[in-house]
């Protein structure tokens, strides 16, 4: 079988501060220095000093990285927030260009995070659909003989001639979603992370591509959501700080890519290197899962409480300031999300956070999880205003449920949540 | 939906591009239907929810002629080479509006679409380009209005402005074009541009002969005044379309080689620099 991508050695270098921030821009007063002192370093270079300054301003977003995928084959990519994965997906869909390395891709590549661009409010959705087609790259006679089959899937078939800005925005979706899933690519990129839409919206964009990998196409598929790469790639990359750590049948990536990456059991600690330079001042510690005997642990029991405490530094005072977890199971369903300034007391209190450090703690009461193991994710956020931090995989623990309601009985129960309900038994006549 | 391919699927080389092999042509061509869409868009919804519509294409230059027409001919009383003043000026203003359209649309145009620049690949260069062809639009609608005026003041075109007329269009879409490059690339990475922009539209007019006359500036700063490409193509408009001025003299010269100079150079720069588009914008 022939050879659909052939990724050799390829790595992405940043300039830290002026890509990395969009709240920063270079400044033409920066450049001209720049400017002014390059003979300086050149001159430095060529007698050999090798200049500090240019090292310490470059980051590898993805260094080293090489792998060949056959026509036809799903590959999923895994790894956490800033290990490089929609930076490569960047690179094969020739949005950015590779630092060094080389890339031979076969085919044209389609990409389910382009939904909508280039839409126009002021154009009708017929209009759009011609724009939209036109720059994902298809000619004008492919679009003509997709157009009907574009409409009929997008549904909004009695509003194709209104313009866009009237359409809810469902109707938006569907048909931005539909020119992109009528392109029909060689090879489809989808970045499950950076998709936008509700729930039924992901679920269909997951569906197509579903299709897409069952009519041998060549898919490439970035996920937080474990179950999902479970369930539809058979092989998986794990990506760590930009580079490759392993290939493997899906099943073994997603376990050890599960496995790595905590310092030590019960508790995760975020390195100078971990955190992103835009989620300043607000710079995550550690996080840790303890137990009711104020251990760090790695299992909990299901019949205790768990604390769980995040512990951060703010380098200047933050308002409005929220901090708090996404719980989930392993497999990527949520189960809840709770923030510490949730109740109205701390709300009014905590309305303004003086630099400092911090932990916000909370207490998970006993008898809420089943047996399993689940995953917290953090963030810190301002209410509508900005998000300074998230990690949707900060930390795993596994759930122990001897002693929970209904252990007598040796079956394992579905559903995430195990409670202790109230049952009472009433005897009619 | 069923079926793959139709074709054999093309084979896409992705590596650090250098050199003159990044001036890559060959995609342009395979991407020239979005120009045309590009442009179609933009002048479909340029006069979008606006009352006057289209007429602002009329409204605009004409508006314009008339206070240059008060200032400068009434008041000011500068001279004309004895075409009547509103001809005059409307002939200048035709390749200046498009111009002007180029340096502030074309300048924007990466900043304006950045969502399509951090999420796809297409040819970058289509933005500027497609900016400036919509500027031919509004220049058509304007052309009408000189045809008009000429009847009304009854001025007789030159003989040979059936050839001489596109060359010169030519140049002005040129030299638009090659002013766009540079500033559409440096603004993807310094905003500065779009804080000079009003201002360099402003300083620049003056710089060339609109409201007045070439002839107005002494003999022998002449060929630092050609320094200025638009300088050029305004008086090859008026000469083209009116018979006035020297005709295709150094001055001329001087300024078509600018022109080229600023184009070619913006091409190779906006090339050099479109690698880092998607990560600096």
């Amino acid at each position: 079988m022939a050879t659909a991508i052939s990724v050799k050695n390829i790595g992405k270098q940043y300039k830290i501060g002026a890509a990395e921030s969009k709240f920063r821009y270079n400044m033409l007063r920066d450049v001209i220095v720049d400017t002014v002192s390059a003979p300086i370093r050149l001159a430095k270079a060529m007698i050999g000093k090798s200049d500090h300054r240019m090292n310490q301003n470059y980051v590898w977003a993805l260094k080293d990285v090489s792998f060949d995928l056959e026509e036809g084959k799903v590959l999923g990519i895994v790894g956490r927030n800033g290990a490089g994965k929609s930076t490569l997906l960047k690179i094969l869909s020739r949005v950015t260009e590779p630092t060094v390395g080389t890339v031979s891709v076969r085919g044209r590549v389609g990409s389910l995070l382009e939904v909508g661009t280039g839409f126009h409010p002021e154009l009708t959705g017929r209009e759009n659909i011609y724009m939209n087609g036109a720059i994902l790259g298809m000619k004008r006679t492919e679009i003509d003989s997709k157009f009907d089959e574009i409409v009929d899937f997008s549904e909004v078939t009695q509003y194709i001639d209104t313009p866009v800005k009237r359409y809810s925005s469902g109707m938006y979706l569907r048909l931005a979603f539909a020119v992109a899933a009528h392109l029909e690519p060689e090879i489809l990129v989808v970045d499950e992370v950076l998709a936008v839409g509700d729930a039924e919206f992901q679920k269909k964009c997951l569906g197509k591509m579903g299709d897409v990998a069952q009519q041998g196409r060549t898919v490439l598929f970035v996920s937080h959501n474990m179950s999902a790469i479970l369930r539809l790639t058979q092989e998986a990359i794990v990506l760590n700080k930009g580079q490759m750590l392993m290939r493997a049948p899906t099943q073994e990536a997603v376990d050890f890519y599960l496995s790595s990456g905590q310092a030590q059991a019960g508790e995760r600690i975020w390195e100078a290197e971990d955190i992103p330079a835009a989620s300043a001042p607000f710079r995550p510690i550690s996080l840790r899962i303890k137990n009711r005997s104020g251990k760090a642990v790695d299992t909990v029991r299901s019949t205790e409480s768990v604390t769980v405490e995040f512990e951060y530094q703010l380098d200047a005072s933050v308002t409005g300031l929220r901090v708090g977890m996404y719980l989930s199971t392993i497999r990527g369903e949520y189960v809840f999300t709770s923030f510490d300034t949730d109740a109205p007391n701390l709300f009014e209190k905590f309305d303004s956070r003086n630099a400092g450090r911090y932990i916000s703690r909370a207490e998970i009461p006993a008898d809420v999880f089943n047996e399993g193991r689940y995953t917290i994710g953090v963030n810190a956020s301002s209410f509508g205003v900005r998000r300074y931090f998230m990690d949707e995989n900060a930390i795993a623990f596994n759930v122990d449920v001897s002693g929970a309601p209904g252990t007598h009985w040796p079956e394992p129960r579905v559903g995430p949540v195990r409670p202790r309900l109230n049952w009472s038994i009433e005897k009619l006549g | 939906m069923t079926e793959i391919t139709k074709h054999e699927p093309h084979t896409v080389y992705i590596k650090p591009s250098k050199g003159l092999a990044a001036l890559n042509l060959r995609d342009l061509w395979v991407y020239r239907e979005l120009i045309f869409f590009m442009v179609w868009r933009d002048v479909k919804v340029k006069y979008k929810q606006t009352l006057l519509g289209m007429a602002w294409a009329v409204i605009q230059p004409v508006m314009t002629m008339l206070v240059f027409t008060f200032l400068f001919d009434k008041v000011a009383k500068l001279p004309t080479e004895g075409v009547p003043y509103p001809v005059f000026s409307f002939t200048a203003l035709l390749p200046w509006g498009l111009f002007v359209v180029a340096l502030n649309q074309g300048s924007r145009s990466l900043v304006a679409h950045n969502n399509m620049v951090t999420k796809i690949y297409f040819p970058r260069l289509i933005l500027p380009m497609s900016s400036v062809f919509s500027g031919l639009v509004d220049f058509a609608i304007a052309f009408v209005i000189l045809v008009i005026l000429m009847f009304y003041y009854q001025v007789t075109p030159a003989w040979n402005l059936l050839w001489t007329l596109p060359l010169f269009l030519l140049l002005a879409i040129v030299t638009a074009l090659g002013v766009a490059l540079w500033l559409s690339a440096i603004n993807v990475q310094y905003r500065d541009v779009n804080q000079a922009l009003p201002f360099l539209t402003q300083f620049w007019l003056f710089a060339t002969p609109v409201a007045y006359s070439a002839t107005v500036i002494s003999e022998k700063w002449q060929i630092l005044y050609s320094l200025n490409p638009m300088a050029g193509v305004v008086n090859g408009f008026r000469w083209s379309l009116l018979g006035i001025g020297n005709g295709p003299d150094i001055t001329l010269w001087v300024s078509t080689g600018i022109s080229i100079l600023i184009f070619i150079s913006g091409l190779f720069y906006f090339r050099s620099m479109e690698k880092t588009f998607a990560d600096t914008i």
